[in-house]
């Protein structure tokens, strides 16, 4: 057995052998929470490291399956494994933000220290694993599972009202991805298999694909989310603890970005041509209608989740469009969004553990009791807004390139996208960071202790070089995005001829 | 007609049976005359006796048709026969250490889940219509007097009664329908009546025949709208007897429902096929709306599983080989779920007495960590997350349904699945996010173990016992195609 075989394998359930070790930590005390926090730090960093690995060994030029296992189970689940350029960034991402996130909860979580660990652990298997399966109903296990984990996290370490905001998402996920899973059936029969690789190859009849695409659809739109199945989200991302939000829309909205690209687009090219303009809609909807939502919030987390939600308009755009520019666009988008995101939540969560809340009005000035904090604050914001040099711009510009490409009056209503998220984004920084320092709660609060610099410097770090440097994210990427948007073209060629042909252009 | 048993080998596919009802006689001979013997060193006698015999089960696979066709063993009654034992023997054991508190610590109790149990056995190996009513009847009636075993309870009495009622009008249809068919078909052996369909097309008469049966036998599995008795007996009865209740019976009429449906009326497929699918609706939607609303822990495991009957219904609706593999994966992980809870259940007690609603569940998790994590892996499971064994249960019934084009039912079905997860998660909840208002006693020792066992089988599922169950049950299905 070859280590470098399995590296998948061991990335992936590496978190879950942490969780139960976790398990076998006894007692409740200080000395036992500490013992479990550095365990967990210990797995998340090994993890993270074996996923740059993964990376590193990853070769761009293959526009195939690497890293591949496959073993057969029953008659229809196997356990099969393998990454593409598609699919390889995100287990960095998640393995990567997952040791900030255990970090980050080392001064925030006091009770029931261990459980939260071991649930983030968890999730972090469900996670990788759904990023690294080749299996249509692995997918499925490891993307459902992620629920439970998630509805646990909200729920226990959640805010006041943390209650109905764990049973909405989980009501939105669930009846979501139940339907994807009679599509993923209905599929099995038709093509007898569940490996992707195989269902890649297949063609299904264009009748079929309709039908197949809105069950896939139904899962995905929810989970990225697209305007309107999002209402769950802001309540999600305000009630989970720091880490939650962070992991939810770093990662787990990402699940369904990964989906439309995997199988939307490139298992149903018949169906997502056929069903692109209403993606758009829905998309230009999402940028608009939430950017000029999140501008009228009150609350830190509210206003970034909203703006989640646009950004994400970005991506189900660019992906849609079907072209070489747009899907890039929108993998870059996710990874820098991922990032983003994830740092914006950590600087909310910084100045939440300090003050307990999240109104924007509880603040103001902060610049001058926190200099550094404003500092990475801004970083961060600005790549929210999309400024260049900051990884931000590239995926929105490759996305509205694409989608200039394929039909500019979605393009010309997506700009405003651009527009609207540096008024929301760069009003926020105002009214936390700026002003006169007169709050009298505000007194005597610290700036960025070293473990909070920790997680958010190299943050920091990568959404600059990101921004000046995008080779690595765009080059690993870029052999497996051009095959499905090559495939996705030829699936589709006949179509725009025969409505030229029928219409006499 | 002469007999076809000739010697005593010649009965090797009825050992099982034949051990257990000498065994089931002994027992209640020697706790009769032996004054001052425990009700729990009965139990466990009981106990051995019902793993020896599923030890028998296993080891000796004989299989054949006996006493001139009326008995039969088969793949699929071995495998069922398995669940029922394997059910039967591990309620007995979660009862062991309250069956005092809920007054059953009587010898009867034990030796009257030996004859419900024997009955089952028929009841699965059932190959004429006469055995089969033999088989239930053995069966009801030990259940009917276990359900009242606490004499001066009104509940558990009114429970008794409610049950014995229902169940003798579901017979009587049963009876009725068993009666039409063998009028219309000239006989009452179950791979015969094929024959006799097929011969004769199918005749108005039959198809009510068959009405009436299926109507009786979904009486027994309490599938919607024949399940008016579930909530009531489930709540009345005394919590082990609940426990046995909600696991071998069903398993053992499920398994006279896919045989009668299956073999018998192959050939008018079609025609039970609507029945079920309309019973498989019927009983997942109400489950999942009627559960919402309870409080009290054991009328809402009541409707569980009554919504988990319409589940494997599911499977059977497809009518194919896939289907009943489907069908028997799901009822083995069923049972395995269905013990489980109940162990919880029983091991969970306040200085009020035994925990009998879900409001008393709060803040468990932060008293009995070990109690509340198992709880929260069954309600997951139980809904149907994946990678618990629960999802696996559902993949493999609507997939048989979503292979023959059942589309409707399938969605119908995982939007069932979606509201039932409400009242699951209710439970999540109370225990996880609630904070402890009660203490809770201390775990016996047994259920520990039993707690454990199948935490872990429900989680590992997939890379423990997954691969072995569900080639178990494609061997049963294929032995009725």
């Amino acid at each position: 057995m070859i280590f470098s075989d399995h590296l998948l394998t061991v990335i992936t359930f590496l978190p879950t052998l942490g969780a139960l070790l976790l398990l076998f930590v006894g007692g409740r005390d200080e000395a036992a929470n500490r013992l479990a926090r550095y365990i967990a730090l210990g797995v998340t960093v090994v993890t993270a490291a074996l996923s740059l690995w993964l990376w590193y060994k990853f070769d761009p030029t293959n526009t195939g399956f690497q890293f591949v296992e496959n073993y057969g189970w029953s008659d229809s689940i196997g356990y099969r494994m393998g990454v593409d350029g598609i699919s390889v960034l995100f287990i960095p991402l998640t393995a990567v933000l997952m040791p900030a996130v255990i970090l980050s909860s080392f001064g925030s979580i006091t009770k029931r220290v261990k459980e939260y660990l071991i649930v983030f652990l968890i999730l972090e298997t469900f996670m990788i694993g759904a990023f690294a399966t080749l299996d249509l109903a692995m997918f499925y296990v490891f993307f459902e599972g992620t629920l439970i984990p998630m509805f646990l996290i909200i729920g226990i370490w959640g805010g006041a009202r943390r209650i109905q905001a764990t049973y909405k998402f989980f009501f939105y996920s669930f009846t979501g991805t139940v339907l994807m899973l009679i599509a993923i059936m209905a599929m099995f029969w038709q093509a007898d298999t569940l490996d992707i690789q195989k269902l890649l190859a297949f063609k299904f009849p264009p009748e079929l694909q309709t039908w197949l695409w809105i069950g896939f659809f139904a899962s995905f739109a929810v989970k990225m989310p697209m305007w309107p199945f999002h209402r769950w989200l802001p309540e999600a991302h305000v009630e989970a603890p720091t880490g939650g939000s962070v992991i939810l829309a770093a990662i787990l909205l990402k699940l369904g970005g990964y989906g439309f690209i995997r199988f939307s687009i490139s298992m149903f090219p018949d169906a997502s041509h056929q069903f692109a303009n209403f993606v758009f809609v829905l998309s230009i909807a999402a940028i608009i209608i939430t950017s000029l939502v999140a501008l009228v919030q009150t609350d830190i987390k509210k206003l970034i989740a909203y703006s989640s939600v646009a950004h994400m308009g970005f991506v189900t755009m660019g992906i849609f469009t079907g072209n070489i520019y747009g899907i890039h666009g929108a993998i870059f988008q996710m990874i820098s969004h991922g990032i983003v995101s994830a740092a914006l939540f950590f600087c909310v969560g910084v100045v939440y553990d300090r003050m307990h809340t999240r109104e924007i009005d509880a603040y103001g000035g902060l610049v001058s009791p926190m200099p550094r904090y404003a500092v990475v604050f801004m970083v961060f914001t600005m790549a929210n807004v999309g400024l260049p040099g900051t990884s931000g711009f590239v995926g929105e510009f490759l996305t509205m390139l694409a989608a200039f490409q394929a039909n500019t009056w979605v393009a010309f209503f997506a700009a405003f996208g651009v527009i609207l998220s540096a008024a929301y984004a760069l009003w926020l920084y105002r009214r936390v960071i700026f002003g006169a320092f007169t709050k009298e709660s505000l007194k005597g609060i610290l700036d960025l202790d070293r473990r909070e610099a920790i997680v958010l410097v190299p943050l920091v770090l990568l959404t600059i070089l990101f921004g000046f440097y995008p080779a690595p994210i765009l080059d690993a990427t870029a052999a497996s995005v051009n095959l499905v948007a090559e495939n996705f073209a030829n699936a589709i060629g006949a179509a725009p001829q025969a409505v030229a042909a029928a219409t006499g252009h | 007609m002469l007999s076809d048993v000739t010697s005593f080998a010649s009965l090797a596919p009825a050992y099982p049976e034949l051990l257990l009802a000498v065994g089931a006689i002994v027992v209640l001979l020697v706790s009769l005359f032996w004054k001052g013997i425990s009700s729990t060193a009965v139990s466990i006698v009981a106990i051995v006796l019902l793993l020896v015999v599923l030890a028998m089960l296993l080891l000796q696979p004989a299989t054949g048709v006996l006493f001139n066709g009326v008995f039969i063993v088969d793949g699929f009654a071995r495998y069922m026969k398995a669940l029922v034992l394997g059910g039967a023997a591990a309620t007995l054991l979660i009862s062991l250490s309250s069956a005092k508190e809920h007054g059953i610590d009587k010898f009867e109790y034990a030796v009257l889940v030996l004859l419900a149990t024997l009955g089952m056995m028929i009841m699965v190996s059932a190959n004429d219509l006469m055995t089969l009513y033999i088989g239930l009847e053995l069966q009801s009636l030990a259940l009917y007097v276990v359900a009242a075993m606490k004499r001066e309870d009104k509940k558990a009495t009114e429970a008794g009664i409610k049950y014995f009622v229902l169940g003798a009008l579901s017979s009587g249809m049963l009876l009725y329908g068993a009666s039409l068919v063998y009028g219309f078909t000239g006989t009452t052996q179950i791979d015969q009546i094929v024959t006799a369909i097929t011969l004769d097309s199918r005749s108005i008469g039959l198809i009510f025949g068959m009405v009436f049966l299926l109507a009786g036998i979904a009486f027994k599995i309490s599938a919607v709208p024949f399940h008016m008795w579930t909530p009531d007996v489930y709540e009345g009865a005394p919590t082990p007897v609940t426990a046995f209740f909600a696991a071998a019976p069903k398993v053992a009429a499920m398994a006279l429902f896919i045989r009668v449906s299956t073999v018998s009326f192959a050939p008018i497929t079609h025609d039970w096929q609507q029945i079920v699918i309309f019973l498989s609706i019927a009983s997942m939607v109400l489950a999942a709306f009627a559960a919402i609303g309870q409080n009290n822990l054991k009328r809402l495991l009541a409707y569980s599983s009554i919504g988990h009957v319409g589940f494997a219904l599911v499977g059977l609706s497809a009518g194919t080989q896939v289907g009943v593999e489907g069908v028997a994966v799901y009822m083995a992980i069923y049972i395995a779920m269905t013990v489980g809870i109940f162990a919880c259940v029983l091991a969970l007690r306040t200085e009020n007495g035994p925990v009998e609603t879900i409001t008393e569940l709060a803040g468990l998790a932060q008293k009995r960590p070990f109690v509340a994590a198992v709880i929260a892996i069954l309600m997951f499971s139980l809904i149907g997350l994946p990678p618990l064994a629960g999802f696996f249960a559902k993949w493999q019934v609507f997939l048989a349904a979503v292979e023959q084009n059942l589309f409707l039912l399938a969605v119908i079905g995982v939007l069932a699945s979606a509201v039932s997860a409400f009242y699951y998660l209710r439970i999540v909840k109370v225990m996880y996010f609630d904070e402890p208002v009660a203490e809770f006693a201390a775990v016996p020792g047994e259920l520990n173990v039993v707690m454990a066992g199948i935490g872990f089988l429900i989680v590992a599922y997939f890379v423990t016992v997954g691969s072995p169950l569900t080639a178990a049950a494609q061997l049963a299905a294929g032995s009725l195609f």
